[in-house]
């Protein structure tokens, strides 16, 4: 124990001994990159060269982990729990679906208005649904995409209603790589904005504000206490996490020319916690394991019998809950240690 | 780069004006003026039920009054949030400890200096490469004997180092008001003199406002006592005046007395 | 003018209908979450497992009403038992999104269960002979049936408030609503305590399942597609009430029939803009106190 006096906050550590330092810079050095890392990425690509025939299917996938993504950053960091995620997957959907069928079929312009759309819907329905906490919580998220799930059934002729969307006509990204039926295109469209989203993300993850947000999810009575805005950062990943589920949407709808009530809702919302849980929540990479295992498990099941699915989905989200809480990465770090 | 403004300086560092709170008929805070000097060792005690906690929470601002104000340094903060008075100099630990459990305490305490240099809403720039702010915590955290606990998460901690942490965490934010509610409060006798060490080093400019029931811990670390009876303080005094008073004495041996008689 | 107020008369006599069953189903659940603060999405599931037994009873086993209803609700409750012992047991006090997973892992599952048994189509639900028809009330007619719920529901709601009220089990109910620790510490068995509440609420909510069977349609879907009105009878009428959910069912209920009946195109678009307006200014839920 120090015999000196207290130290007075705001000197630093003159002589700090070689443990000190090697501890403050494991800290520090969170951030940094690791080889692991490039994983998902190699993967990807590989996937490209060896599953040929599957690549609309592996675009869908990206996309999807974007999704599953935007909403990690507001579960597993910012500890927020909703159900109602698919608001703005939808309004990404909608908004690039509606532009495309109407004559506007840019598709990076289409897909930043997506993003910012649902970044609108985001930031309006933050401002109401961040005061609570709890059931209300769960409540007002549900409630808010309900609503526009509502909205989009009622306004049928501008969103095609229970049928869907019909009529998109995306064009050629950069007036030079068609969409093409093999999904080539779509595949490395997605994955490319997948990418630039990510590095997004794991910025604002490494963050102070990344860090704060930990905070906020594991004590927000202390939070209050050392002084920091609990409500606009939840309110900033919120939105952020809002123009990232809107940019996924807008990927699926420019990908697979098609958009449908589906996009608003409980299901879709429902989906994005079920990927996560599988791969582990509040770990960045949850996202990039849940995801692929879930689809490509739906594709399967979708052709034997749909119904078995929901049943083998319900079984595995209880067994998860009960005994694997961690996810699959949990289960590796258990096994590491 | 603290956010706290230059202050009067002779001012007190905390002072509340005919603070009152009522909820309907009931009465927890009755017309308290109170002080607490800059730089002073004051003590806040009194019987159970007397007002004690109530009055933490209205200064800190966890709960709004129904009349009266509080002033930080000289400004009113009466209407102002909890995150807001924080960033005016108030600073509290809590008597059941409030950390971030499953983060480390480097990370603890981290976060209380981020948020005190404004730093905490950076969204892009690496946490890590914020070099000032962990080698600060790191200092402090060594400062309070905890060099070895930095990178272990709080909650594999034993309590009474999960307590220093705490204070460690309120100190990280160069606070002008230092609230101690109950510090030894749950730590086991043995370490109760780590956390009154750490107490007695506190740097001299803060003014400190101890809650607590230990009279040896009071009289030990308070160079002011103030005595609160049913919402209202009953006498302010020096720890011998205290001790001597006999309204002090009836209130607290009084009990004790009226309880002796019925049995 | 005697239009309008006919067009009103029907839209509260309807909608107290649907109202009596949205407070029936929902009840149990408004208790259950404010006394143990878990979230249970799968309530739904009893009542669409209530109205299945009972369309099954009298369907295939010529099984006539009112036993059919009683047959269901306890047979629910039952099984609502082994789910709480084995499931929800564990998670109390837990991460809440621990149990919104596991409740709609449940939902899910109960789905495929329910469409391999029964099949995907909506069960067929024939009200028995003394109550369909007209009944006069002197000044209109209604629907017998309709006026059979409501009358149940009236009958219900009195029911549990005077057993919350004047029974000794009430009395620990409204303790461990108010502070579970507290009721605890007073030698309440919190744990039997809320296993009997929630097996009394899921036998309600199989009641209004079978009841309400014509108004929502038994389904295997039914959990899902209902679950937001559940939630918004419960949330809005406030957590740990019977009166708050009470008030909230005829509020939805009156408003939901309403605007069906006066503006279809706006559907259920003002219930849930009502929903986000009363908790923006009550979170709590307008008689919430947990």
């Amino acid at each position: 124990m120090a015999t000196e006096g207290l130290v007075r906050p705001g000197v630093t550590a003159a002589a700090a001994p070689a443990a000190a330092r090697a501890a403050v810079d494991a800290f520090a050095g969170r951030h940094r990159y690791r080889l692991l890392e490039a994983l998902p990425w190699v993967a990807a690509i590989a996937a490209y060269a060896v599953f040929p025939s599957y690549l609309p299917l592996g675009a869908q996938i990206l996309a999807m982990i974007l999704f599953a993504l935007s909403a990690d950053l507001v579960l597993g960091y910012a500890g927020i729990v909703t159900l109602g995620h698919a608001a703005f997957f939808g309004t990404g959907a909608y908004t690039a679906g509606i532009l495309a069928a109407n004559g506007w079929g840019e598709p990076i312009t289409g897909l930043l208005a997506g993003a910012a759309m649902a970044a609108l819907v985001g930031l309006v329905s933050g401002l109401v649904v961040l005061r609570t906490t709890g059931l209300t919580l769960l409540m007002q998220t549900l409630v808010v995409a309900t609503l526009l799930h509502e909205a989009a059934n009622k306004a049928s002729s501008i969103t095609g209603g229970d049928d869907g969307l019909q009529g998109m006509e995306v064009w050629p990204i950069f007036g030079q790589f068609r969409f093409d039926m093999f999904g080539r295109t779509a595949y490395f469209y997605c994955l490319i904005v997948l990418f630039l989203c990510w590095y997004l993300a794991r910025r604002v993850v490494h963050s102070p504000f990344g860090r704060s947000l930990t905070g906020i999810r594991e004590n927000v009575r202390r939070m209050h206490a050392i002084g920091a805005p609990v409500v606009r950062r939840r309110l900033v990943i919120y939105t952020i996490s809002a123009a990232l589920a809107g940019t996924a949407g807008a990927l699926i709808a420019q990908t697979t020319q098609f958009v449908g009530l589906s996009f608003l809702n409980l299901e879709r919302s429902g989906s994005a916690l079920i990927m996560l849980i599988i791969g582990g929540v509040g770990r960045l990479y949850g996202a990039f394991i849940g995801v692929p295992l879930y689809m490509i498990a739906q594709d399967r099941f979708s052709e034997i019998q749909p119904v078995y699915w929901y049943f083998w989905i319900g079984l595995m989200m209880v067994l998860v809950v009960v005994f694997a809480r961690g996810g699959i990465l949990g289960l590796v770090d258990r096994l590491r240690r | 780069m603290s956010v706290n403004k230059p202050s009067a300086p002779n001012g007190p560092a905390l002072e509340t004006r005919g603070l009152c709170k009522s909820f309907g008929a009931l009465t927890v805070a009755d017309a308290i003026d109170f002080r607490l000097e800059r730089g002073a060792r004051q003590a806040l005690i009194g019987p159970n039920g007397a007002g004690k906690t109530t009055f933490v929470e209205l200064v800190s601002g966890g709960l709004s009054p129904s009349a009266g104000q509080i002033l930080i340094d000289g400004a009113e903060v009466t209407e102002l949030p909890q995150a807001a008075r924080v960033k005016r100099g108030l600073a509290r630990t809590f008597q059941i400890n409030a950390l971030f459990r499953r983060l480390t305490a480097l990370e603890n305490v981290t976060l209380a200096i981020a948020e005190r240099d404004g730093v905490a809403g950076d969204l892009l720039r690496p946490a890590g490469r914020h070099n000032r702010v962990i080698e600060e915590a790191f200092a402090l955290l060594e400062s309070l004997g905890l060099a070895e606990d930095a990178l272990r998460p709080v909650n594999a901690l034993a309590y009474g180092r999960q307590r220093l942490i705490e204070i460690a965490v309120a100190l990280g934010l160069s606070p002008k008001v230092l609230l101690l509610d109950e510090p030894a409060a749950g730590v086991p006798s043995s370490d109760t003199g780590l956390i009154i060490a750490v107490i007695e080093r506190l740097p001299a400019d803060i003014g400190v406002l101890i809650i607590d029931h230990d009279m040896d811990l009071v009289f030990r670390l308070a160079r002011r006592i103030t005595v609160m009876v049913q919402g209202r303080i009953l006498v302010e005094g020096p720890p011998e005046a205290i001790a001597a008073d006999p309204r002090v004495r009836q209130v607290y041996l009084g009990e004790r007395a009226q309880g002796r008689e019925t049995r | 003018m005697s239009d309008a107020l006919a067009a009103v008369v029907s839209i509260g006599f309807h909608g107290l209908a649907f109202a009596m069953v949205l407070y029936l189903i929902s009840v149990g659940l408004s208790v259950t979450m404010g006394m143990m603060g878990f979230v249970n999405l799968a309530h739904g599931v009893f009542a669409m497992l209530g109205g299945y037994v009972m369309t099954s009873l009298m369907t295939r086993f010529g099984v006539p009403f009112v036993p059919a209803l009683a047959a269901a609700a306890v047979a629910t409750a039952l099984g609502s038992l082994v789910v709480e012992r084995l499931l929800y047991r564990r998670l109390y006090g837990g991460d809440e999104l621990d149990q919104v997973l596991l409740t709609m892992g449940l939902i899910f599952m109960s789905f495929a269960a329910v469409t391999y048994v029964w099949g995907p189509n909506p069960q067929p639900m024939h009200p028995p002979r003394w109550l369909s028809g007209q009944t006069d009330f002197g000044f209109r007619s209604f629907p017998t049936y309709r006026s059979f719920l409501i009358l149940c529901g009236a009958a219900m709601v009195t029911a549990l408030w005077l057993g919350l009220e004047r029974t000794h089990f009430g009395m620990r109910i409204r303790a461990a609503v108010d502070n579970l620790r507290m009721a605890q510490s007073v030698g309440i068995n919190t744990s039997r305590l809320f296993t009997w509440t929630f097996a009394l609420g899921s036998g309600l909510a199989a009641l209004g399942g079978g009841l309400g069977a014509d108004l929502l349609a038994i389904t295997p879907s039914y959990a899902l597609d209902n679950l937001v009105y559940f939630l918004i009878v419960v949330a809005v009428g406030g957590l740990g009430s019977i009166r708050g959910p009470f008030v909230a069912a005829v509020l939805i209920g009156v408003t939901d029939t309403g605007f069906k009946y006066l503006l279809p195109e706006l559907g259920a678009f003002f219930i849930y803009a009502l929903t986000m307006a009363i908790l923006l200014w009550r979170p709590r839920g307008l008689f919430g106190r947990a």
